[in-house]
């Protein structure tokens, strides 16, 4: 690892003002990307500012039809909150998938949206969910957040605070995990709304990121079941192949992980 | 350069490091603990595993700035003098060590398994929880094993307490 200097802010505008003195600063949050990042030297910020201290960034509340995660929270405390099981059974599961234990006592959900891994699990729910994304300047509708890999619409020293997601009415989260890793090969979360809209996100397909399917979203208004799944057709095109994974077999993997998620979500 | 102030293993200290100081070069390089293993230094192995406020986390994926004002417990830190922790004595008596390399991490997240599921352990749970742990001479039946069998001892020493 590069040289670097550490920071550990108290608030989310001392750590925003530190990063505006800074030449070339990253937030700092579990850490479990950025500093395997650092260790290979394909980062090398002049400052890290650790977010993971500061106590309004850290919290699950449910408050109406609405779950609110605060950014600095591990994925441990979202799999394991009485909150987030009752409003969205989904979401907690899909926190206990991530990683292994000892990364998600450290990973945050902040971390996991600013950084926007392609295969990351976050994105699925977020996008799927129709959540918004509070940042110490805005809130950003997660349609318009994910740009593309590794790309948010964060700009540049902007803060994620927190996460808003509406409580649906049924959903469900299904992925098949790289053995090693944990990253989703393919994840795909469904959601039902309250209004009854059908959102369908997959994480780990696309080469752009996460991505919603029309195909089975439209499928599924038609008719809410696995079985309605069984004759959407799935592009390979534009979608990832690689050694875990050719982008056919990715492509199927969204049809049975789109199954799967809506079984688990009845 | 910082100082960096923690609890080791009941003893506070205070340590000057350079800022990009890992947590597991802590330990090992300045203050001599080197139970505690750098595996894969990927995040991936868990022959680091350290608690942090007893959680069970991966020192080398971990400034040691960012444990400022922590306790933390290492693999030198759990036996209580000449006794072994239960789960130190599980994994003698069910040979769950071959090379050892990945033993202390091996330990040290399986302590915390126990913790969080307590007499509910099985063994499906006990190897989905190790997916964080890598063992090379690939031993997981036996270390499997080690961890049921303490699972009982430590409810057994936890009542006597």
């Amino acid at each position: 690892m590069y040289q670097t200097t550490y920071h550990r802010a108290s608030s989310v505008d001392e750590a925003a003002s530190l990063f505006s003195k800074s030449s070339e600063a990253k937030f700092l949050a579990g850490g479990q990307t950025l500093l395997p990042v650092m260790k290979q030297r394909l980062a090398s910020p002049s400052d890290v500012i650790d977010l993971a201290k500061i106590k309004d960034m850290i919290g699950v509340e449910a408050s109406g039809d609405t779950l609110t995660i605060k950014a600095a929270t591990p994925h441990y405390d979202v799999a394991t909150s009485d909150a987030a099981k009752k409003a969205i059974p989904a979401l907690a599961y899909l926190a206990s998938l991530i990683g292994d234990p000892a990364v998600r006592y450290r990973g945050t959900i902040g971390g996991s949206l600013a950084n926007n891994d392609p295969a990351a699990d976050y994105p699925a729910a977020t996008l799927a969910l129709g959540a918004t994304v509070k940042t110490n300047k805005r809130s950003i509708a997660a349609d318009d957040f994910f740009k593309d890999l590794f790309t948010t619409a964060l700009e540049d020293g902007e803060i994620i605070t927190a996460v808003s997601f509406p409580v649906p009415q049924k959903a469900g989260y299904a992925k098949m995990p790289h053995p090693a890793s944990r990253f989703a090969l393919t994840g795909v979360f469904v959601a039902q709304t309250k209004s009854g809209e059908i959102r369908v996100a997959a994480t780990g397909a696309s080469q752009s990121g996460v991505m919603r399917v029309p195909a089975i979203e439209a499928a599924l208004k038609a008719n809410w079941s696995p079985s309605a799944i069984d004759s959407v057709n799935i592009s390979a095109s534009g979608l990832l192949s690689d050694i875990h994974g050719s982008s056919d077999y990715r492509a199927n993997l969204v049809k049975v992980m789109a199954q799967r998620a809506v079984a688990a979500a009845g | 350069m910082s100082t960096v102030k923690l609890t080791v293993n009941g003893k506070a200290v205070a340590v000057d490091v350079e800022d990009r100081t890992l947590l597991v070069h802590l330990l090992r390089d300045h203050l001599n603990l080197t139970g505690t293993h750098v595996g894969c230094d990927t995040s991936q192995c868990g022959a680091c595993v350290v608690h942090i406020d007893g959680k069970a986390v991966k020192s080398c994926t971990m400034l040691a700035g960012q444990a400022d004002g922590a306790s933390v417990t290492t693999i030198e830190g759990i036996a209580k003098g000449d006794e072994l922790h239960p789960m130190q004595a599980a994994f003698r008596d069910n040979h769950g060590l071959q090379c050892g390399y990945c033993t202390p991490g091996m330990i040290m997240s399986a302590i915390d398994i126990v913790h969080r599921h307590g007499g509910q352990l099985d063994e499906a749970t006990v190897r989905h929880e190790l997916e964080g742990n890598i063992c090379r001479c690939t031993g997981y039946h036996n270390i499997v094993k080690a961890v049921l069998d303490a699972a009982g001892r430590m409810k057994v020493s936890q009542a006597a307490e």
